[in-house]
């Protein structure tokens, strides 16, 4: 039976202000909800998508499954080796898209690798090649990988492996090239090049060596000192570079390789404040793909971008993608460049925010929010903003601007539909001509059409209801 | 003769304030002799084995928790301590041990965006829901997962979202008030259309808001007080929606101790959702007085007085605040109500008196006017268009009583032009009414402009008005309403009778109201089944 007429009197007021105001002056303690209608296009599949039997438990097991996740790098291999990607195969960022459609930094990044695996002779000739169909490209999505900005992976390339230790799972990711003139970014010069083949010859062997020596790396409980040390794990990942270094350090030093390359290989690393960046992604991924194939489930496991589309990927619907047009980041541009010279958004770097870092995190990382002019209020606004779209707070991940509470983590479909909130997404800027590089890094968003996408598909898959007699 | 507990967990980390504190409050816990919870880097370890504790393979991503204690009991509390310890969040104002979402009071209010997110926040209560229908489903839904009551005020809320939320809240013994619940009275607050009454005895259980309130205010008149007043939404009581609130609320107050009588308002219901609520009724230990408003049944009025007899409380002289003059001329009753009940109860007196009454709600099928004309928004009864065909239905052939149907045969549900010279009520709050406006109760331009056009109208003789105070009613009704019936009466000599539904404590003064209403010529009741039996009376006379 209903305990209301046992309870003090508290009323939750969504809608009318007058009738908040009216139970206000009876002396009752009112919280009124800041209620706005839904996104458009996705009114008349709420009601079902929410109606489903299924949505609590399977939110609450995505969620379980998602926070029960280690990640510990276990072992750096080449992709070769690693996905058994052949060559002519190439993954990338982002949902499916083929040469024809995509935009310039995957287009430079595919050509720069092309050859860097040996197959043009230059990256005007490697267009050629990727014009008439001859390579393969799949989304690193696919093959349980992720890569940041244009995503680019081919054979040769070494690959971070994480594994959870409870279940096995793996997943992939590239090693960060640096910031600047990088192939991520869609730059394909001679040094870029010369840059590549030395973190195949040199750094990935090196590191491999240091990973068996030294054993699992635990990038989940370094994810979780990084949010308290102003790091969110998507544009800034100064401290888990320093840590991981100084985790691993003493086992390149011990490995015998030569301590030439060693010097190299830590100067590079601590001189990449974002080398840490291509272990949190995989680490998210990890928890994320945990949380994937829950029917009824609501949760965004995936969020990625090409430089084309942005496409999402959510619990209940499998691997199907919803995507719409890629927007542009907006924030401060390197050199000369301006907005005008920024590609569309890309990479697969959105997966920390889907698992709860990234911009969501934003508040323990304030000086993010200086990309766009913002302060650390904006910082702190940020953050709790995502916790009107998420489903838990992250137990590892506790924000001490925030007392501690843990970042607003596992977007909820209906939540994002409902509040018209989009996720806050923290993100570098590729220049949009193929060959150019980084430009700029910023805020974006995703494009809202996504997420009604979506809805109607959860709509879709519901099994089919007889309504109830009375 | 002690116990120990040496763990590494790894991953699990917290910074070292935080530990610290943990470890202070662990160490000062019954039969604790040691501990040290802490990461274990190179000192911790060495300060664990100063401590005497076996060395655990742990390195600097692992947390320890080593913990002394006397006996096995007092070592499992304090682990159990160490948990909850690392799982509170500090300061947090209801912080729980689960990755739960509590808000933190310290931090500046963003206001929530969803139901779920203002519980989050402020914790659980009545989730009291005004947007639009078709989007209060989702809010609904919200508060019934925290475990929140809900009062949906919104009308326009398919009627298999409200069978779907009642069992979901069913499942889990909450109650569901609506959706179209206008009114309702819990811990002494009014809510929606309600009044601030004295604790009383009763409880009242109501598909319907205005009878509720009509049933409020003469018990508040006869000093008796409410303990409280459950909404079910008008539709409760349907076949479809079977009286699935109707019985959570006859629960709920049944287990009330205060309260001692219960009274059941409702528009006509499904007959055999009455029979059911009957039975159910019967079983309850506290006695129930169902006030189902329709043909055969006692109206709101007398069921007040039966309740007010069984509680062996004197029933008063209901006041009444005359008008100074009889209508001049023979013709029709017509009834502009906002409360849907109040016109019902009206429309059930009437036809016992004067025959067919026709509505936009009526009690029979075949009474059904149309509530809106064919161009605008206006409700059209009376002269302007007489006969404008509606579409669709097959034609009305029986003329009504004295009321000839004018023009061409009509087609469908004539609008009130039809009835020229027939009775007829129109309830201003209906849905159709109501769409993309406020209610009657708060905006009465609509009844305004009916009012002018009925004392305009020579058939018509008298005018009978509900007019509702109390929270969330228009400030001050007389204050429009008066001016247009003193240019009623003076304009086409019809009489205008008013019940007036308010109590003591209503701030628009229930008192003023009525002067000024008397004032401006209005017959005026505190029972609307006396100033609907007053209107039929003045009818009759005039004949």
């Amino acid at each position: 039976m209903s305990e209301l007429l046992r309870r003090e009197p508290h009323i939750i007021s969504s809608g009318l202000r007058l009738l908040a105001e009216a139970a206000q002056r009876q002396a009752t303690r009112v919280t009124q909800v800041d209620w706005a209608p839904p996104m458009a296009g996705s009114e008349d599949v709420l009601v079902p998508v929410l109606n489903d039997a299924r949505r609590i438990a399977a939110n609450a097991l995505a969620v379980e499954r998602m926070l029960a996740v280690r990640a510990h790098l276990v072992d750096v291999a080449p992709a070769s080796a690693a996905l058994d990607l052949q060559p002519g195969e190439f993954l990338h960022a982002g949902p499916p898209v083929s040469w024809d459609q995509a935009a310039g930094p995957l287009r430079g990044a595919l050509m720069g690798a092309a050859v860097f695996e040996g197959l043009a002779d230059s990256p005007e000739a490697a267009a050629g090649l990727a014009a008439r169909g001859t390579f393969a490209l799949a989304p690193c999505h696919s093959r349980r990988a992720v890569g940041p900005m244009a995503g680019v992976i081919s054979p040769s390339m070494w690959l971070f492996v994480l594994e959870d230790p409870a279940t096995g799972q793996r997943t992939y990711c590239s090693l960060n090239e640096g910031l600047g003139k990088v192939l991520r970014y869609g730059a394909f010069s001679p040094e870029v090049l010369d840059r590549l083949a030395w973190m195949s010859q040199i750094l990935g062997p090196l590191l491999a060596a240091a990973v068996r020596r030294h054993g699992p790396v635990d990038v989940t409980a370094t994810l979780a000192q990084m949010v308290q040390m102003g790091d969110e794990a998507h544009n800034r990942n100064r401290s888990g570079t320093l840590m991981l270094l100084r985790d691993l350090l003493p086992s390149m030093v011990e490995s015998g390789i030569p301590s030439g390359d060693i010097a190299s290989a830590a100067t590079f690393i601590g001189g990449n404040d974002h080398f840490f960046l291509n272990l949190a992604m995989p680490a998210c991924k990890l928890a994320l793909d945990a949380a994937r194939d829950i029917p009824g489930a609501t949760m965004v496991v995936a969020m990625a971008r090409n430089g084309t589309d942005f496409g999402i990927q959510v619990s209940g619907t499998g691997d199907e993608w919803f995507t719409a047009p890629a927007l542009t980041p907006q924030g401060l541009f390197l050199g000369g460049y301006g907005p005008g010279d920024a590609s569309p958004d890309i990479g697969d770097s959105a997966i920390t925010e889907t698992a709860g870092l990234g911009g969501f995190a934003m508040a323990a990382a304030p000086a993010i929010a200086a990309l766009v002019g913002g302060t650390a209020a904006d910082a702190l606004a940020t953050t709790r903003r995502m916790y009107e779209i998420t489903l838990a707070e992250h137990p590892r991940y506790r924000v001490p601007a925030l007392e501690f509470r843990g970042t607003p983590a596992g977007i909820d479909v209906t939540l994002v539909a409902r509040t018209g909130i989009l996720p806050q997404i923290n993100t570098g800027m590729a220049g949009k001509t193929a060959g150019t590089g980084q430009v700029g890094a910023g805020l974006v968003t995703p494009p809202a059409e996504v997420f009604p996408a979506a809805l109607r598909s959860l709509a879709r898959a519901m099994p089919i209801r007889l309504p109830r007699q009375s | 003769m002690s116990a120990e507990h040496v763990e590494a967990r790894l991953g699990a980390y917290a910074d070292s304030v935080t530990l610290m504190r943990v470890s202070a409050d662990v160490r000062r816990a019954d039969g604790v002799q040691a501990a040290l919870i802490a990461m274990a880097t190179e000192l911790n370890l060495d300060t664990l084995a100063a401590m005497g504790f076996p060395p655990p393979d742990a390195g600097p991503n692992h947390l320890l928790i080593a913990v002394r204690a006397t006996d096995d009991v007092a070592l499992a509390g304090a682990v159990a301590a160490v948990d909850t310890a690392l799982s509170a969040r500090p300061g947090a104002s209801h912080g729980t041990a689960d990755h739960g979402m509590a808000d933190h009071g310290a931090e500046p209010a963003q206001p929530p965006r969803t139901t779920a997110a203002a519980v989050r926040a402020s914790g659980p209560g009545l989730a009291l829901i005004s947007v639009p229908g078709r989007y209060a489903f989702a809010e609904a839904m919200d508060a019934l997962q925290a475990d929140c009551d809900v009062m949906i005020f919104s009308d326009n809320v398919p009627v298999e979202q409200e069978i779907t939320l009642k069992d979901f809240a069913a499942e889990r013994d909450l109650l569901v008030m609506g959706p179209d619940c206008g009114t309702a009275m819990i811990g002494g607050v009014g809510l929606g259309f309600s009044h601030t009454l004295a604790a009383g005895p009763v409880g009242i259980v109501a598909a319907s808001g205005t009878g509720a309130q009509q049933v409020m205010c003469l018990l508040d008149y006869a000093g008796a007080g409410v303990s409280a007043v459950l909404g079910t939404g008008g539709r409760d009581l349907s076949a479809a929606v079977g009286g699935r609130s109707a019985r959570a609320a006859l629960a709920a107050l049944d287990a009330d101790p205060a309260t001692e009588l219960i009274i059941v308002v409702s528009k006509p219901p499904a007959s055999e959702v009455a029979a059911r609520l009957r039975d159910f009724a019967a079983r309850l230990a506290t006695p129930v007085q169902l006030a189902l408003i329709g043909p055969g049944q006692p109206d709101l009025t007398a069921a007040t007085e039966t309740a007010l007899g069984a509680l062996g409380r004197p029933v008063p002289a209901w006041p009444s605040w005359p008008s100074r003059a009889e209508p001049l001329r023979a013709g029709v009753l017509r009834g502009l109500f906002a409360g849907g009940t109040l016109c019902d109860e009206a429309m059930v007196i009437a036809t016992d008196r004067l025959g067919m009454i026709w509505s936009n709600i009526p009690l029979r099928p075949e009474l059904r006017i149309a509530a809106r004309g064919p161009v605008g928004g206006a409700p059209v009864l009376g002269a302007p268009v007489l006969g404008a065909p509606a579409l669709g239905a097959p034609a009305l052939g029986a003329p009504v009583l004295g009321a000839p149907v004018l023009g061409a045969p009509v087609l469908g549900a004539p609008v009130l032009g039809a009835t020229a010279g027939g009775h007829a009520m129109i309830d201003f709050g209906d849905d159709e009414l109501t769409e993309g406006r406020a209610h009657p109760m708060i905006d009465q331009s609509l009844r305004l402009e009916r009012l002018a056009a009925e004392a305009a109208d020579p058939a018509v003789a008298v005018v009978l008005l509900d007019v509702v105070l109390g929270h969330g009613a228009h400030p001050d009704p007389a204050a429009e309403l008066a001016p247009a019936i003193a240019a009623a009466r003076a304009s086409g000599r019809v009489a205008v009778v008013v019940s007036l539904i308010g109590a003591a404590s209503d701030a628009q003064d229930r008192g003023r109201q009525a002067a000024a209403l008397q004032a401006a010529g209005a017959a005026v009741f505190a029972s609307n089944a006396a100033a609907a039996r007053f209107a039929c009376g003045l009818i009759e006379g005039a004949r």
